[in-house]
């Protein structure tokens, strides 16, 4: 290996040992420190538990939601001849370029007491905002963009000829969607679903505004984290990072092994 | 199933693809659409399967007015130029997977795609994945996805355009054969004469979205309508506004005093045939096509002076 090779991997590896190994594991490190009873203790407390719970309760409905509304919208901005197209596509992206503490704002003044649809809401008995309503709405704008952007690429390559072969040999819309459409798109999809997952489960800005942080009530894993942090109780928050950490690496994981899977059955 | 094409037209943007067009296709005849690239020939294709619209105009598919009813229902198999497979499928699914949306029994399936695979000589090849098939096998695994719905009409759109050339002379015999076998009323589209030719019972000759001429192979070469067809169907020399075949030019072994003085610029020996570069006493250049022993006792070398009998051009009006 030349010197420069050596170089530019020592400087990467250097810079990602720094930036995220490095806490990763002091994490890990503090977490199990005093051994495993104090870990156990701590995420067997009832609101740890209710913080685990309501974190997949919000992962379980937005990123399904996320999933269907990202393909669909691929589906427009990559097959769709309309005008705005292109502003439509910018909009898209809004969310990655807006802070999550202002998405939770902006939320608040739409579905809040005093909001827009406040009253309307308060009406009909629906409480959106320091609720889980609000808290899914909220995850979900947040990363609202990974599965539209993750898809369009993978739907320009499969191209139209496929979708059309199927048209000719009597396929409805629906069934070239789901036999033809869907598993051409699947990787794209599934990174898409990976990185949103991801990034529901980790939301604390927006998330930390719409709930009100109520202990028990409408605490997610971050927020939790964040309280335990903030109330002295380094194990605490040491022990729900893990699970978080714990949480996205299944989520990677489970994904790879998927892919792997089906990529065999495919070569096969 | 008889094909018809009435007065259609199509644009494509300020793109006219297709000027007034009319064409009509007998019931189990084998027919090419015949022109070079931006003529218009695959949008006509598409149109009468269903996967364009017209602007104006009307398709007819045994009788019956299809021009506003979508594809799937138009009893129509096509076969994309560039096969179009289900690459997550393997060749058993891709084959039956117009029987499958129909929701036929797997056994029936299972029997269909079978005898198809037979057909176009895959057998064996079911479980494998289109990745893994040479052109030429995606070529008849597509057409045996086509043939299974059992289509009134085919469609081919260049196909064999992105073959070799030996793959491509195989799959043309054996197009030709199967449509004897099975006598489906086809349409290919091509943009090589000789493929056409070869193939087809008629040609339809297009150029810049029109229908030049249609006929049978050997009346558009002995009678072309005009200069576009005389020029794109067999080889032509051009000697102002007249054109004359190679073929019907003749070297003459000895000057009667009939012919023409020419000079003797280059010899090819193309095998059978050979081509002779010549120019005439008046400097314009023309080249003759004589066979491998009429050169050899002619003689024929570079540099030579020799005489040639012109045949009667032919001129065409406008």
């Amino acid at each position: 290996m030349s010197f420069r090779k050596l170089g530019v991997r020592t400087i990467a590896l250097g810079y990602l040992a720094l930036l995220l190994l490095a806490p990763v594991a002091m994490i890990f490190y503090r977490t199990f420190e005093h051994g495993l009873s104090p870990v156990w203790s701590s995420i067997t407390q009832p609101n740890a538990v209710h913080a685990f719970w309501l974190s997949l309760e919000i992962v379980a409905i937005a990123v399904p939601l996320n999933t269907a509304f990202g393909i669909g919208m691929a589906l427009l901005l990559e097959r769709g001849h309309f005008r705005g197209k292109a502003v439509l596509g910018t909009l898209i992206d809004l969310p990655f370029a807006i802070s999550p503490v202002v998405v939770g704002l902006s939320l608040v003044l739409v579905y809040g007491k005093t909001g827009w649809l406040g009253d309307w809401l308060a009406e009909q008995g629906i409480q959106v905002i320091f609720s889980v309503p609000g808290m899914v709405i909220a995850t979900a704008v947040v990363s609202l963009p990974f599965v539209v952007r993750e898809t369009m690429p993978v739907l320009r390559e499969l191209g139209i000829d496929a979708e059309q072969a199927a048209e000719t040999l009597g396929a409805s819309a629906w069934q070239t969607f789901w036999r033809i459409t869907l598993p051409g798109i699947r990787w794209g999809v599934v990174y898409g679903v990976v990185l949103t997952t991801a990034r529901a489960l980790g939301e604390f800005g927006a998330v930390s505004i719409v709930s009100g942080r109520i202990e028990g009530q409408t605490q997610t894993l971050p927020l939790f984290v964040q309280d335990r942090f903030e109330n002295f109780d380094p194990t605490g928050a040491y022990t729900a990072a893990v699970v978080l950490a714990l949480l996205a690496l299944g989520t990677l994981l489970a994904m790879n092994l998927l892919t792997r899977r089906t990529h065999r059955k495919v070569a096969a | 199933m008889a094909i018809e094409a009435r007065n259609v037209g199509k644009n494509f943007g300020d793109f006219v693809a297709l000027e007034d067009v009319s064409v009509t296709v007998g019931d189990g005849a084998l027919t090419a659409l015949l022109g070079p690239s931006g003529s218009g020939k695959s949008t006509l294709l598409r149109i009468i399967a269903g996967l364009e619209t017209p602007d104006t105009g009307e398709v007819l598919i045994g009788g019956e007015d299809v021009t506003h009813s979508p594809a799937r229902t138009r009893g129509v198999g096509f076969v994309f130029q560039h096969y179009a497979p289900f690459k997550h499928m393997n060749v058993h699914d891709n084959v039956g997977f117009g029987l499958s949306v129909r929701k036929r029994p797997k056994a029936e399936i299972q029997d269909r795609v079978k005898e198809l695979l037979g057909l176009v000589r895959l057998d064996g090849l079911a479980s494998r994945y289109p990745s893994q098939l040479s052109g030429g096998q995606l070529q008849r695994m597509a057409l045996a996805r086509a043939l299974a719905v059992q289509p009134q009409v085919l469609l081919l759109d260049e196909p064999f355009g992105a073959l070799d050339a030996q793959v491509r002379a195989e799959l043309r015999e054996w197009l030709r054969r199967l449509h004897e076998e099975i006598h489906v009323t086809t349409i290919f589209v091509t943009h090589d004469q000789e493929e056409a030719m070869e193939v087809a019972e008629q040609i339809v000759v297009m150029n810049k979205g029109r229908v030049e001429q249609a006929g049978a192979p050997r009346d558009l070469y002995e009678s072309p309508a005009n200069e576009f067809v005389m020029s794109f169907i067999g080889p032509v020399n051009r000697l102002g506004d007249a054109f004359v075949r190679p073929h019907d030019i003749q070297i003459l072994a000895q000057d009667d005093g009939t012919g023409t003085e020419a000079l003797v610029e280059r010899v090819v020996h193309l095998g059978f045939e050979v081509r002779v570069e010549l120019k005439l006493h008046d400097g314009r250049d023309i080249w003759a096509q004589v066979t491998r022993e009429n050169a050899q006792e002619l003689e024929l070398r570079e540099g030579q002076i020799l005489s040639v009998r012109l045949p009667s051009p032919r001129v065409f009006a406008g």
